[in-house]
């Protein structure tokens, strides 16, 4: 029975992951992205590892790879990648060797690890699975509340970033426009009289 | 036949490996962070393996800090891209190289 549910997962997980690597489409490729991501839950389920098997599917099918759809649909989607050119001569099959040597290399080094694994435990043991949740809250809020107080940081300034940096902008701030800078060299106190959308609203 | 960790672990290293020959071959910047992506994910899974080996907690601990840091990364990264794609529609990676002097 475990061995059926880890070689039901592997295939989704592997073929989600070549669905990635081979769409054409970006919107396809985000499909094939839930799908290993969801591949990747059931592992985690046979892992017992219940809760990060449900924030799995939230936080990375829920919300991740739906601000990617968002993003496409931003930008839209009507052009394909033509994945039938190769610009650079060579790319794709040293591309391959590099990804099957780097495969081999990282299978090699956690086969050999994983078999005599030594080293002092962590001080907190894994309990069953029906206890996952307690368990993590009480590590999480105990002995690494420093860290996730810095994860918070990390989420905020991340979110002030992405909105200053996608604001449309408009208004007494204007962005320094790159292609603006490289052209106009030779007029560098008029651009900051002209009205609001002179320059930001070249694309 | 047991499932034992070293299953996970050669899982772990193909979907690795097939987001890092993505993130080499892809010309699209969404789908090279659809890539790194797998990337993560493939050393999640293996955090959570080890984890799972050694009996320890430390390893699902581990999953929730790569988590975020995923979360965080590609807000921002989408946001540079969306704020690229404004300026010059349809660009791909091989196109941006104002910073290349």
């Amino acid at each position: 029975m475990e061995v059926a549910v880890f070689t039901l997962g592997a295939v989704i997980v592997l073929s989600g992951g070549l669905g990635v690597l081979l769409a054409r489409n970006p919107v396809h490729a985000a499909l094939f992205l839930v799908q290993t991501l969801f591949g990747v839950a059931v592992l985690f389920v046979l892992l017992e590892a219940t809760f990060l098997a449900a924030v799995q599917v939230m936080v990375y099918a829920g919300a991740i790879v739906i601000l990617f759809l968002f993003v496409i649909m931003l930008l839209g989607v009507d052009r394909a990648d033509d994945l039938g050119i190769e610009p650079i001569a060579g790319q794709r099959p040293m591309a391959a060797v590099v990804g099957v040597s780097l495969a081999g290399l990282l299978a090699t080094v956690l086969l050999v690890a994983v078999d005599g694994l030594t080293g002092a435990r962590g001080g907190t043991p894994l309990g069953d699975a029906g206890d996952n949740t307690r368990r993590l809250g009480e590590a999480l809020f105990t002995d690494m509340v420093f860290a996730v107080e810095l994860t918070a940081i990390l989420l905020t300034v991340a979110v002030v970033g992405a909105v200053a940096l996608a604001r449309r902008l408009s208004g007494p701030m204007q962005p320094l426009p790159v292609v603006a800078i490289a052209e106009s060299d030779d007029q560098p106190t008029e651009a900051d009289d002209e009205p609001a959308g002179a320059t930001g609203e070249d694309s | 036949m047991v499932v034992t960790t070293g299953w996970y672990l050669a899982l772990g290293a193909a979907l690795f490996s097939m987001g890092a020959v993505g993130l080499l071959v892809r010309r699209n910047p969404l789908v090279m962070f659809m890539c790194v992506e797998l990337m993560l994910n493939a050393v999640n899974l293996t955090f959570v393996s080890l984890g799972a080996e050694l009996g320890d907690l430390g390893g699902q601990l581990s999953v929730f800090f790569v988590l975020v840091v995923a979360a965080a990364e590609v807000v921002v990264g989408l946001a540079v891209i969306v704020a690229i794609m404004r300026r010059r529609s349809g660009a791909t990676v091989d196109d941006l190289s104002v910073l290349g002097g």
